[in-house]
This record gives C-alpha cells, sequence and structure tokens, in this order.
C-alpha cells in the first residue's frame, strides 16, 4: 500500500455502542520510535490490539507492514513482535529454555543467548522463570519480543516495575533496536521515557489523535514561553518571558556576573500532556 | 551489549518457516519438560488414581460368586486404569487449557508465528506422554498387589491398545473443548473435576459395575469412561467375568462405536468452540 510501517485511516471500534477509537488516523514510518500516549480508557489498547491483530475493528482503513492485521497470516507475524502489557506466566522452563524455544518459531530469529545477554539475563539464564522476579520477568517478555528479529515492535507499558536503573538499560537496548533499524510502537504511562526514546509521539484522547509532534515541539512547546527563576534578597524571582536570553543576559547585568540559582524553564512535555488530556478524561468506554 | 553482525531487519527475510510438524514436537518437547517439573502436579496426577487404586482395591477385594474367581480389587484395577487415562488426557487439558487462555499464554502463542495445528500437536504428545506413564504406573501397582494379570493373547493386547488410543483421542478431544467452559484459571478445577468425579462413579469406576445401579450406569453409557473401563476389563478379567456387565458381554464392537462417536463429537466441539482469547478480550 506504502511505504509507512502503519498506516491508519478512520479507523473506528466500539465496546456495546460506546466507541472506544473513533475516527482515528495514525502514520508511523519505517525505522521510526514512535510514542502513544493517552489516558487510560482514552482507546490506546484497544488501538494497538488492532494493530497487532489481536482485535477486529468496525470500520477504517488499517495496514500494518503494508498488510491488513485483520487477516494475520503466518509470515507478516513473524515480521513483528510484541511485548505485552502483563507478565509472561511464570512456568518452570528457564529462561535460555523458553527463548530457545520460542526463537525456533521465527524464519530468522537472533541468537537467543545473544537476546538474554541483550535484555540482561545472562546471570539468570539457567534460572526458571517461576524464580525471577517481576522486573526480570518483564525482561523476558522483552527478550520473546524481539528473538524473532521483528521489522516492526509493539512495546505496551514495557517498563512498569523496572527499578530506575534497569530502565536506563531498557532504553539502551531500544535504541540499539532502533539503531538496528526496527520500528519501534512505544506506549508509556511514563512520559520521560516516551520523551527519552520517541523521535515522534501522538496523544490519544476519547478515541482520536488529539496532538502529534515530536516530544520536543509537541502542541507548540518549542515556541511556548519560557520561565526564568532566580533568587535574590528578597526571595526567589519567576519571570515568564518569550525572550529568556535577552532576559538572562539582563540579569547577568543585574548581580555582575552569576545570577543566584538561575533556571530558564520551558514547559516540561508532562505539562502540555496534562494540558492537551485536560477536561478529555472521564470518557465511558473501557479502560486500557 | 551489540547486536552482532545483524542487516537491517528487512533484509534477513525472506528464509523458509519451521514446519508444523516440527514446531509441534518442539512444543510437546517443553509442554512434557514443564509437566513434569512442576511437581506438585506431577504428584496429584499420577498419585491420586494409583492411591484411590489402592484405597479401594484393599478395602474391597472380596472374591465375587460365579465370575470366574475374579474379586472385587480386580474389578477396580481395570477400572482404575481407565479413569486414569482420562485423568490425565480429559481433566488435566480442560483445566490446563483453562488456565493457559486465563493467564494469556494462548493469546501470547497467537501473536507469534506458530501454526495453531503445532499448539495442539504439542497438548496430543503431552497426553500420549502422560497417559502411558500414568498407565504403566496403575499396571504395576495392579499386577503386583492386586492379582491384576496381564494379557496373554495378542488378541487381547489388541484390544488393550486399541481402546487405550481411541479412549484417549475421545478424552484429548473433548478435554480441549471443555477448556472453553471455565470462566477463568481459578475456576477451572472446580468446574472441570466436579462433573468429571459425578462421571466416574456413574460409569462403574469407584462403585464396582456389578453393584452400582442399573439406571445410574445407563446414565454413565452415554460418555465414553464407562466404556473404556469396560474394555480393559474385558482385557485385563477372565471371560468368566463377562457375567458381571450389564450386557453380559465385553460389546468391543459397541465400544468401538461409543468411542468413535465420542471422538467425532469432540473434535467438532473443539473446531467450533476453541478460542484463544478469552471473553474479556473480545
Amino acid at each position: 500500500m506504502n511505504d509507512n510501517a502503519v498506516h491508519v485511516r478512520g479507523l473506528r471500534k466500539a465496546y456495546g455502542g460506546n466507541p472506544a477509537v473513533d475516527g482515528l488516523d495514525l502514520t508511523i514510518s519505517t525505522g521510526e520510535v514512535f510514542g502513544l500516549l493517552g489516558p487510560n480508557g482514552a482507546g490506546k489498547s484497544t488501538t494497538v490490539e488492532i494493530l497487532e491483530g489481536h482485535r477486529t475493528r468496525d470500520a477504517g482503513e488499517v495496514a500494518v507492514l503494508g498488510r491488513d492485521p485483520g487477516r494475520p497470516d503466518r509470515p507478516w507475524r513473524s515480521r513483528i513482535g510484541i511485548v505485552w502489557q502483563n507478565d509472561v506466566a511464570p512456568g518452570e522452563l528457564t529462561v535460555r529454555e523458553t527463548v530457545r524455544h520460542f526463537a525456533r518459531y521465527y524464519p530468522a530469529p537472533r541468537d537467543p543467548d545473544e537476546v538474554i545477554e541483550l535484555v540482561g539475563l545472562s546471570e539468570k539464564a539457567d534460572a526458571r522463570i517461576t524464580a525471577l522476579s517481576g522486573g526480570q520477568r518483564r525482561r523476558v517478555d522483552v527478550a520473546l519480543g524481539v528473538v524473532g528479529r521483528p521489522e516492526l515492535l509493539f512495546l505496551d507499558e514495557p517498563t512498569t516495575g523496572f527499578d530506575p536503573a534497569a530502565r536506563r538499560q531498557f532504553w539502551d537496548l531500544i535504541r540499539l533496536l532502533a539503531r538496528d533499524g526496527t520500528t519501534i510502537l512505544l506506549t508509556s504511562h511514563y512520559l520521560d521515557e516516551v520523551e527519552a526514546l520517541a523521535g515522534r509521539l501522538a496523544v490519544i484522547a476519547r478515541g482520536r489523535v488529539i496532538a502529534e509532534g515530536a516530544p520536543s515541539s509537541l502542541a507548540g512547546r518549542a515556541g511556548k514561553t519560557a520561565t526564568v527563576a532566580w533568587t535574590d534578597d528578597e526571595g526567589r524571582h519567576e519571570l515568564r518571558t518569550d525572550s529568556p536570553t535577552g532576559t538572562v543576559a539582563a540579569l547577568g547585568r543585574r548581580f555582575s556576573g552569576e545570577v543566584p540559582e538561575l533556571t530558564v524553564t520551558r514547559p516540561s512535555l508532562e505539562d502540555v500532556y496534562l494540558d492537551l488530556i485536560r477536561g478529555t478524561e472521564g470518557s465511558e468506554e473501557r479502560p486500557s | 551489549m551489540t547486536i552482532t553482525e545483524s542487516a537491517p531487519a528487512a533484509l534477513a527475510r525472506p528464509v523458509r518457516a519451521p514446519g508444523t510438524l516440527r514446531l509441534g514436537l518442539a512444543r510437546g518437547g517443553i509442554e512434557i519438560k514443564q509437566f513434569f517439573r512442576a511437581r506438585d502436579a506431577v504428584v496429584f496426577n499420577f498419585a491420586l488414581p494409583a492411591v484411590l487404586m489402592v484405597l479401594f482395591a484393599t478395602i474391597f477385594k472380596d472374591r465375587i460368586p460365579d465370575a470366574g474367581g475374579v474379586t472385587v480389587s480386580q474389578l477396580y484395577v481395570a477400572a482404575m486404569i481407565a479413569a486414569g487415562l482420562m485423568t490425565t488426557s480429559f481433566s488435566s487439558l480442560a483445566i490446563g487449557i483453562a488456565q493457559e487462555r486465563d493467564e494469556g499464554t494462548l493469546r501470547r502463542l497467537r501473536g507469534m508465528p506458530m501454526p495453531r495445528a503445532s499448539y495442539f500437536i504439542g497438548k496430543v504428545l503431552l497426553v500420549l506422554v502422560t497417559g502411558v506413564s500414568e498407565t504403566v504406573v496403575l499396571l504395576i501397582v495392579g499386577v503386583s498387589f492386586y492379582h491384576l494379570h496381564l494379557p496373554g493373547s495378542a488378541l487381547k493386547w489388541f484390544d488393550f491398545a486399541w481402546v487405550f488410543l481411541l479412549g484417549l483421542t475421545a478424552c484429548t478431544l473433548t478435554g480441549i473443548a471443555a477448556s472453553s467452559v471455565p470462566r477463568n484459571a481459578k475456576s477451572a478445577a472446580p468446574v472441570i473435576q466436579l462433573p468429571f468425579l459425578v462421571l466416574q462413579f456413574i460409569s462403574g469406576i469407584y462403585i464396582a459395575v456389578n453393584t452400582i445401579p442399573k439406571g445410574l450406569l445407563a446414565v454413565g453409557a452415554w460418555f465414553p469412561l464407562k466404556w473404556m473401563a469396560q474394555g480393559f476389563r474385558g482385557v485385563f478379567l477372565p471371560d468368566a467375568a463377562k457375567s458381571l456387565e450389564a450386557a453380559h458381554a465385553w460389546e468391543y464392537g459397541r465400544i468401538a462405536m461409543v468411542l468413535g462417536a465420542w471422538c467425532v463429537v469432540g473434535l467438532l466441539l473443539c473446531l467450533t468452540t476453541f478460542r484463544w482469547k478469552t471473553r474479556r478480550d473480545g
């Protein structure tokens, strides 16, 4: 159909008459790391599950890797990887046995031991999955998602339950995969994670995309007023200005040198996001 | 931490995907490995029929009059082999698959390039291995302690083999179909075990076939278990024991018919009702 990894136009899905996805458009280019944000119940999970070939749609034009995910077949499935929101069921197999087994499903898998190292489980490779911590099981999930060398990887809340160090390690892994040419669709509640990883993102609310762009420029974030703050004898001062550089220069002259506790901040992704979804919460469809 | 010598993802294709049978064998391998590593389940699945066999065959061991010297213990041993076979096929699949569905294991598998048939081949291999092991355990106990005689003729072994395989097939298929009945993993065991327990009573497993009320046995006769037990009695007991059966015969023709019919019914149920997702997954 076209060269985009994901192409969605006018996607609709309702549960019992309540629209969960309501005319959603989305385009993800090949090789992109794309973030999907939105409050619970916004239609995020429904959208992702339709793209993964796990849910039927009511209407709309959808192509994932050039194919209709409503009619998934084996060759198509071997080109996508999925990291599910819930943990892998604890089994009696070891990490190595599990990754090795599932690697066999794919025509051109990655080396299982390499994948285990990639997700940082080399030391636990011979431990049974029942003996792993929640965060370690999550990494098994990630290993199973990437072992087939997918062209498109779905990551649904991948780092929930990770400690900060494990999250950083996971981010490195995602960057590595992206550099390798993998297209990645990431949904996350952690805005810093999306900001760190995604080249572009979309905010979904009430089943539609309400904003789309690079994290740094989402909803005019780059152009917005900055806040310059500093401290003097009278206490803390905050000044909202369109010309922060000039303000800082003026402050520099006033203090003739260092400005005490100087900060220049622009609205964070979180500020912009919360602004965007304000008033759109409380939609009635099922939670994601 | 590097991905060595991997070409851009898109260039690695297309390569021939592994075959359905090969993946089925691989699935069978991990199913069996998982089964035998879960010690509690092994103990429960394997020991329960053996423990029940020992209990019943020890408590009730009188010689039955006019039945060629057959003891009640021998009846129990033959019947318990049938029940053990149904436990390893019907109930373990019905409960196991219901749990896999609820835990999302099935949905996960469907997200991978796995031919559906490979999953079922794996389950069949699991049932074959566990069913054969269970039967061997029960035969050893029966022969060692309860005067069970292994069949002396090739014909009897042949009867044993086809009753075993046909019964196992029927129970495997109905077990896969029954896995759709429990609504979640927690309810799976009680929802499956209770009717199975009742079925064992009315199929002449716990109550010897010559003492169970005829009306109850007639209900049991609609299901495979009664016929499997009857077929095994015909193999392991002397022919004079025919007199204990409701029809005063082993009825191998009818056994084949009923078990064959359940294979067909089970297959149709599997094909029409099997779900990879839970109801709430839509």
